[in-house]
């Protein structure tokens, strides 16, 4: 029997470095591996005998693209360690800092990333030629999320505001206004997105899968919530270590983590819309049945819409927040270290982020264990080309190696972070 | 008349977050006309077609960790004309630099399970220690109109202007208020090299060295003075040893407070 191996030796347009390997013989698929091999950081390993201050500006450096879900996750970390729950406009603002954060990676995503692939264009650059008052609006729209980050956290890559107990400095109402005037633009240009997208030509691919996402009672999550799927998961994020087990492959710098009970699941843009549809605004709710959507989607190359209508909520939720910020008195609370485990995980742009951090009596961190969205969803890539593949074989190997990059980049894939080194579970038996 | 061929800019990626790279997507107002000034060459974290080399201007983010790296940036410079490194990881080995002080295999088990799956250098080191460099460029992550200018600069073959000073002179030039003399908030601007527009101050925070040492500085007499602030050795330590924390200056610094 004819056999042959497709490889994709380098992955473009995801952030950091992995290759992709599938083995065929005749019409069936033997074998798929996406290889993560960025080169290992060992975050975990050097955060230890740091001060638990520290974790936020550290941890940020996991991950250009999405610094603020870092720091995100090790502020909550730390303040649950510490017993201090940040409420009121404090907790407001870092809403609304992490709703830029979203329209700035998801724009940069959608436009920049992964539209090329559905029109057939190598790059951004080369479908500048044909569609340039989209990349436009793209380009505008990113830019409006990075303002967000940069007037709030001080610039948009590795923010330096951001500390547990909330901010070093904290802006005022009128500080705030010109951002509303922009976001009502954006929220028309998301909208305008989220037309764009509804119309590329979709591949007819779904499957049963497990979701997991946060969910909070009265909001789509962002920074609380418990840990819930639509497969009966549900508990507090205190309890993620006993669901969820990290396995280290020979082939990957970066750890499988998947569900105890049923093995592989998929995080981010799509199990947040499938597990909290109710929760988005009614304008977002709006378009995304216009653009035929349901209150569940389960194809993922129908994530760029669903990616596109998270934009729209975060720009509508970014100017209520606006419009009802009061600034708070003190920029921060204070915290007192204790002898703690604390654990935190937020919504990053690309799904869950967990972080649990151990500390001393003196706020020395003694370990620390951080579970970024990508590694939850390697295997659920791999799982999906495997079903993907089979359907592919009448195409020539080009095509073939296009629509598995095109499969890849739906769950917009982000191997620094993956690969900065993921703490280990053994279990014996 | 034919016209001109466009200059090729290759961007490489070694350890690092990819924020030094994404500072190049996040120049919305000038991709544009970059990309008409200039052939984006190879960029895969942008794009999926990769030009041959050889490039004109190569950028180089991350530090070097593995054997593989270690060879792959000498191919890397032999394509270049002009290479710069964008960033403290690749201008000073970056965070993950921090094994350079421990033992890398305590680092590997601590993280793995099955440390023999895992290739890595004892050191992380910043790409000059390996090949010639035209060019550095500070920060954690870098300036983005810092990174315009060095590309504009080095295409049109002049010097780019990126002061050599201290983000304390930053301070003084946009009238922000000391926080260490007002405040007495431990500060490392004195020491550290330009280019952020003195962010952290301008939010009244201490400085904590992302833009590495400036030139010549006098670490030792700053050191004297965060003591009488009352920070102790062992945070000492801890404040020379962040994201430049291999850059020499800092390195002897922080290990001249190790007990
Ligand atoms: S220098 Fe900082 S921002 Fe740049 S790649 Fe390294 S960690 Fe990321
Ligand atoms: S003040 Fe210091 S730590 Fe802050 S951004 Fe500037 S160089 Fe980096």
């Amino acid at each position: 029997m004819k056999s042959k191996t497709i490889k994709v030796d380098y992955l473009a347009r995801v952030e950091g470095e992995g290759s992709l390997m599938i083995k065929l013989k005749g019409d069936q698929v033997v074998d798929v591996k996406l290889k993560i091999f960025e080169p290992p950081r060992f975050f975990e390993a050097f955060l230890r005998g740091r001060h638990y201050s520290e974790a936020p500006d550290i941890t940020a450096r996991i991950c250009g693209i999405c610094p603020i879900a870092y720091q995100m996750s090790a502020v909550h970390a730390m303040e649950h360690a510490c017993g201090v729950v940040i409420d009121g406009p404090l907790r407001a603002l870092r809403r609304l800092i992490y709703c830029g954060e979203w329209i700035e990676s998801h724009t940069l995503h959608i436009y920049m990333l992964h539209a090329p692939d559905f029109l057939g264009y190598a790059d951004v650059m080369q479908m500048a030629k044909d569609y340039p008052d989209h990349v436009r609006r793209g380009l505008q729209l990113k830019k409006i999320g990075n303002e967000i980050v940069r007037l709030i956290g001080g610039r948009e890559i590795h923010p330096i505001n951001v500390r547990v107990g909330g901010f070093y400095r904290v802006p005022t109402k009128h500080d705030l206004a010109p951002l509303a005037e922009q976001l009502k633009w954006a929220r028309e240009a998301a909208l305008e997105t989220v037309r764009w997208t509804a119309q590329f030509p979709f591949p007819e691919f779904d499957a049963d899968y497990e979701f997991v996402a946060l969910r909070h009672p009265d909001e789509y999550p962002l920074n609380q919530g418990r840990l819930v799927s639509n497969k009966g998961l549900d508990v507090a994020v205190e309890e993620f270590d006993q669901h969820f087990v990290e396995h280290h492959v020979a082939y990957s710098n970066a750890l499988h983590s998947t569900l105890k009970e049923r093995g592989a699941y998929l995080v981010g843009p799509l199990a947040r819309y499938n597990i909290n549809f109710d929760k988005l605004s009614p304008i977002a709710q709006q378009a995304a049945r216009e653009a035929g959507l349901g209150p569940s989607c389960r194809n993922p190359f129908r994530s760029i819409i669903v990616r596109s209508v998270e934009t729209l909520y975060a720009c509508d939720e970014a100017l209520r927040l606006i419009e009802a910020y009061q600034m708070p008195d003190q920029p921060a609370v204070a915290i007192e270290p204790r002898a703690a485990t604390g654990y935190g995980c937020t919504e990053a742009p690309r799904g869950i982020l967990y972080h649990r951090y151990r500390l001393d009596d003196q706020g020395t961190i003694l370990d620390a264990k951080i579970v970024p969205p990508t590694s939850q969803n390697q295997k659920m890539i791999e799982q999906d080309l495997w079903r993907l593949v089979p359907e592919l074989m009448s195409f020539s190997d080009e095509k073939i190696t296009w629509q598995c990059e095109q499969a890849i980049r739906n769950y917009d894939p982000c191997i620094s972070c993956a690969t900065h080194f993921l703490k280990l579970h053994i279990e014996r038996e | 008349m034919a016209s001109k061929r466009k200059p090729k800019l290759a961007v490489w990626k070694f350890a690092s977050c990819d924020g030094c790279q994404l500072s190049l997507l996040d120049c919305e107002d000038e991709l544009l006309s970059l990309v008409d000034a200039i052939e984006i060459a190879y960029f895969p974290e942008a794009s999926r077609a990769m030009v041959k080399g050889p490039y004109d201007l190569s950028l180089v983010e991350g530090s070097i960790t593995t054997p593989h790296d270690a060879e792959r940036i000498h191919r890397i410079r032999r394509a270049s004309k002009t290479l710069v490194t964008i960033g403290a990881c690749a201008t000073a080995g970056g965070i993950q630099a921090l094994r350079n002080f421990k033992d890398v295999k305590e680092f590997v088990s601590i993280v793995y399970a099955t440390p023999a799956y895992i290739e890595t250098l004892n050191k992380s080191t910043p790409i000059a220690d390996h090949v010639f460099v035209d060019f550095e460029l500070r920060g954690c992550p870098i300036n983005k109109s810092q990174l315009l200018e060095v590309i504009s600069a080095l295409l049109h073959g002049r010097k780019p202007n990126t002061p050599p000073h201290s983000v304390c002179i930053e301070c003084k030039r946009r009238g922000v208020v000391c926080v260490m003399v007002a405040h007495g908030t431990p500060c490392l601007g004195p020491v550290t090299h330009a280019g952020c527009n003195a962010l952290c101050p301008s939010y009244h925070r201490g400085c904590y060295g992302c833009f590495g040492p400036m030139e010549t500085p006098n670490t030792n007499s700053l050191s004297a003075w965060w003591s009488r602030l009352g920070v102790g050795e062992a945070d000492l330590v801890r404040v020379f040893r962040g994201f430049n924390a291999y850059a020499e200056p800092f390195r002897k610094e922080s290990e001249a407070h190790e007990v």
